[in-house]
């Protein structure tokens, strides 16, 4: 801070909202309160330039049982079971310091869940870098996999899928996105708000602290710069431990009954949740600084205020129940601290050393901003000018080869197997497929007819860096592709947001479309987004991130153990679903081949996206797996690898083998049957071409390429170990 | 008569839902009994599941083996009973000494979550009396730190074929001398239903149960 800027302006406020503060106070704010507006207008905490455009998505389905503006959306996957889900991003924190940043993420996004008084049951993690020939992108990648292997690890949840994706664009900006998903041993769904006036608001879990001080809401809410390892001390320190107990903790209080509403503290710590929870209850505050337990003597009333210490929930209690709580709290070792009492008038009151040190409406804090920022959509026509049909392209095996090496495409398997994938016992399908999917836990029996859900994440940064509107939309389709290939029917959705600085028109432009794109496919597919979560400011010195949207699908199967088998039989015909055309733009081929993103994004089909789903939910055929990055040579190379089985099929002859095995034409998937039963798969309303048979140890590709399956998986598994562990 | 089987929650142990679980489809009487008791109330025998017992800041198990309920352990061991401490519950019996030896950081320095194969070294525990000698097990491991380590001969009871943590002479699970106390770091429970990958831990699960139900043998 120095003499020349203002304190406002150091908190990160502008003189518009500044002014906005005084006039709504009618003075000027003390500077605790200064400090709490701070963070809850901050972008990450108030949405403000996103919220206009978020109104315009589809939220409401018969099986919503809660929708966005709460700590995660909750849909019932079956009468009677309900499941919490949601997505969240820690990218600045984690490009600070990986290991700390991922693990508090996970850490976040579980409270999220837990606040609602659900069960977490399972964790997801979306990655994006920059590519891993350069030693500062594997620091960060391998600090993002250990410290969310540390955290989750620890709590006992499995992480059970995800994505690790690598680009240039995500050089010195990477993204940390974490799902996570819960499901309810009740059937009460606990909202953020007290139920009465009078009620307490009871901290329980770790002491505050200094640490992570405007730790989320200021590091997501600016543009990234040279030095930010500077801004490591704002980054959280996590404690897996202590939020085991909190979830044990916290899941007991609502076993016995003595909770009214609970909420979780993460960005902005005690002042959102305090402001948060009053202002859904209509209600006010009166708090007590000096009840809350502190790590280190002497933190002022702004940095108890601000703090984003972690593993920290809010319960709200009625005052005949507080001995209790404290009681059920004192055996999992947290404190459990009254540190307010709701009540009528609307003002959030706190005090500290008996002086008052904060008075302001409480809605005032929890309604940020709303901003209509200048949007543009930009010009790509250079972009697009490019055709890469017209490059030089090296033989398709060679391609085949070097996409499977491509560590966007490889094995991921050296994340996952650090990853607790297993624990819980409802992991039906691991990580490695195109979903994963879980048994309920009251389903455990093994008995058929036990729904069970199936879970995915996609977001193509890279199509919607050439056309955002697609890149939304898409991120729906694969999404919405991957659950149906293991047998499981779209649900519900949740989404991560990734961008640049809203304060460039043409990030807003991006945004919109993207926005859009989620919208319409959503829509076709007659699915609600229950929730999500905007990261703005995603930028480096070389500019800002791919529109990356990124989408968590929620798939339900009515039997869990009736999912698609992920492994094709001997013997059974391979019938490729949708059309080929001859697209390369964006592709997977180009950027690893000509080291470009460029060209036109593959056309979307939106309604055939949804006619396909249909098809891979109607159970027709065995083994199905999406076409998406690295297009058909990918899909059958992965095809067989999983499969350790040969495949020998020919491409239609008016199929060009480049564009026909790299293209990535979109709603098309690889299904296979018996022979007697293909004749059904073709007739399924769908453009449909058989292409062979699995057998043999071999790949062959009639004319074009024949390569052995051990080759390929070598090939498919070193290429991230042998990066990683020399 | 069902045999009565607790398994130990420390505050940070996960897998005790699973163990239970799993015990209990095995057709045990299978409840939990919590660390801070010195009581384990007569069960036939005890489990120390899985997880991260305090945290495991410090060495693993360094903090466990002073929890009050550990007394109970000791002597429900120096008893006879059946032991079976699974992971964290291996790493808690070693620092407890009621196995020998110690686990150290895997030999890769990364946490691994992976199937493996395991024979079975010896049948005259109470993990291993309903396998056969030379028995391979197909069960998942899950951890940090599961390198063994100790002096002298330890008993053995299962060695890994593949070794992945580089355990010395390839150990993935010893007993004490008497054969009634048994750590391992594969997690039987998980490999407790041909739906999850294998049903080869039910070997060790109704191994335990037995024994619960009748003298050890040894």
């Amino acid at each position: 801070m120095t003499d020349t800027v203002p304190l406002y302006a150091a908190l990160g406020l502008t003189s518009d909202e500044y002014e906005r503060i005084d006039k709504t106070l009618g003075r000027e704010p003390s500077h605790t309160e200064l400090a709490m507006f701070s963070v809850m207008w901050s972008e990450h905490c108030s949405y403000k330039s996103s919220r206009t455009y978020l109104r315009e998505l589809p939220t409401h389905a018969p099986w919503v049982v809660l929708g966005p503006g709460e700590g995660a959306g909750v849909v019932e996957v079956a009468p009677g079971v309900m499941v919490a889900f949601k997505m969240e991003s820690h990218n600045h924190p984690s490009a600070v310091e990986p290991f700390q940043g991922a693990a508090t993420g996970v850490g976040g996004i579980v409270r999220d869940i837990l606040s609602l008084g659900a069960r977490p049951i399972a964790v997801l993690d979306p990655l994006r870098f920059g590519p891993l020939s350069d030693e500062r992108n594997r620091y960060l990648f391998d600090g993002v996999v250990r410290g969310i292997a540390s955290y989750g690890n620890s709590l006992g949840l499995p992480t059970v899928g995800g994505e690790a994706i690598f680009d240039p664009a995500y050089s010195g900006n990477p993204l940390v996105n974490a799902m996570c998903v819960g499901v309810f041993e009740d059937l009460e769904v606990l909202r953020g708000r007290p139920r009465s006036s009078g009620d307490l608001a009871v901290l329980v879990g770790s002491k505050t602290g200094r640490d992570g001080i405007g730790g989320a809401s200021i590091l997501a809410s600016q543009e990234f710069e040279e030095g930010a390892e500077a801004k490591r001390p704002s980054v959280q320190v996590g404690d897996p431990f202590t939020e085991k107990l909190l979830i044990e903790a916290c899941l007991e209080l609502k076993r016995d009954g003595l909770l009214t509403g609970m909420q979780d503290l993460g960005a902005a710590g005690i002042t959102c949740a305090l402001s948060e929870t009053a202002a859904s209850a209509g209600l006010g505050v009166d708090g007590d600084l000096d009840a809350v337990p502190l790590r280190e003597a002497g933190m002022e009333p702004w940095e108890i205020c601000m703090s984003e210490s972690q593993e920290r929930m809010l319960a709200c209690v009625a005052p005949d129940r507080i001995d209790h709580v404290v009681r059920v709290c004192a055996k999992w070792g947290l404190d459990a601290s009254v540190v307010a009492r709701y009540a009528e008038g609307g003002r959030l009151v706190l005090n500290a050393h008996g002086t008052e040190v904060t008075d302001v409406p409480a809605q005032a804090l929890a309604d940020g901003p709303l901003y209509e920022r200048p949007v543009l959509h930009a010009d790509r026509s250079q972009l697009h000018a490019l055709d890469p049909l017209d490059l030089r392209w090296p033989e398709p095996e060679e391609t085949l080869m070097r996409l499977l090496a491509s560590p966007s495409i490889a094995s991921k398997e050296w994340v996952w197997r650090q990853y607790d994938h297993m624990v819980r016992l409802n992991t039906l399908v691991v990580p490695g497929s195109d979903a994963a999917v879980l048994r309920i836990p009251e389903s455990r029996r093994g008995v058929a007819g036990q729904p069970g859900i199936a879970l995915a994440t996609d977001g193509p940064g890279r199509i919607g860096s050439l056309d955002p509107y697609i890149g939304g939309a898409l991120a729906v389709c694969e999404s919405a592709r991957n659950v149906a290939c293991l047998g499981a029917r779209p649900l519900a959705i949740t989404n991560c947001l990734n961008f640049g600085s809203p304060e460039k028109p043409e990030v807003m432009g991006d945004f919109a479309a993207s926005i859009r794109g989620i919208r319409d496919a959503c829509l076709a597919f007659g699915i609600p987004v229950t929730g999500g979560n905007v990261s703005f400011y995603n930028e480096s010195p070389n500019g800002a991130v791919h529109p990356t949207a990124i989408v968590g699908m929620l798939g339900v199967l009515d039997d869990a153990y009736a999912h698609r088998p992920v492994r094709v039989r001997d013997g059974d015909v391979i019938v490729l679903l949708g059309e080929t055309k001859p697209e390369l733009g964006g592709s997977e081929a180009l950027a690893v081949v000509h080291d470009t993103v460029a060209g036109r994004a593959p056309a979307l089909d939106i309604d055939r996206e949804v006619a396909l789903v249909r098809v891979l939910c109607s159970g027709i055929g065995a083994y199905a797996h999406d076409l998406s990055d690295g297009g058909l040579g990918v899909a059958l190379a992965e095809m067989c690898v999983s499969s350790r089985i040969g495949a020998h099929v020919a491409l239609p002859p008016d199929v060009d083998p480049l564009w026909g095995l790299f293209g990535e034409s979109t709603a098309r998937a690889i299904v296979t049957s018996r022979p007697n039963e293909v004749e059904a798969l073709l007739g399924c309303g769908l453009p449909g071409v058989v292409l062979g048979t699995a057998r043999g140890a071999r790949l062959q590709i009639d004319g074009v390429l024949d390569v052995s399956v051990a080759d390929l998986a070598r090939v498919y598994d070193d290429a991230i170990p042998a990066l990683m562990e020399r | 008569m069902k045999p009565r089987i607790a398994v130990v929650v420390f505050p940070g142990s996960n897998c005790e839902q699973d163990v239970v679980h799993a015990l209990r489809s095995e057709g045990a009487d299978a409840d939990y009994a919590w660390h801070g008791d010195a009581d384990l109330g007569g069960a036939d025998g005890v489990v120390l599941p899985g997880g991260f017992a305090h945290g495991d800041y410090l060495r693993t198990g360094a903090i466990a083996r002073f929890s009050p309920v550990m007394d109970a352990v000791r002597a429900l061991a120096d008893d006879g009973k059946p032991v079976l401490g699974i992971c964290n519950g291996f790493q808690i019996l070693a620092e407890a000494h009621l196995v020998s030896g110690a686990l150290i950081k895997n030999e890769g320095l990364r946490f691994l979550c992976v199937w493996t194969d395991i024979t079975v070294e010896d049948t005259d525990t109470i993990a291993t009396r309903a396998c056969e000698k030379g028995q391979r097990l197909r069960i998942p491991i899950n951890h940090y730190e599961g390198n063994y380590r100790a002096d002298g001969q330890p008993r053995v009871a299962f060695r890994y074929v593949d070794n992945p943590n580089g355990a010395w002479e390839n150990i993935a699970g010893v007993s004490n001398d008497a054969g009634n106390v048994v750590g391992l770091m594969p997690h039987p429970e998980r490999a407790s239903h041909e739906l999850l990958g294998s049903a080869d831990g039910r070997f060790i699960l109704t191994s335990l149960i037995e024994s619960c139900c009748v003298p050890s043998r040894t």
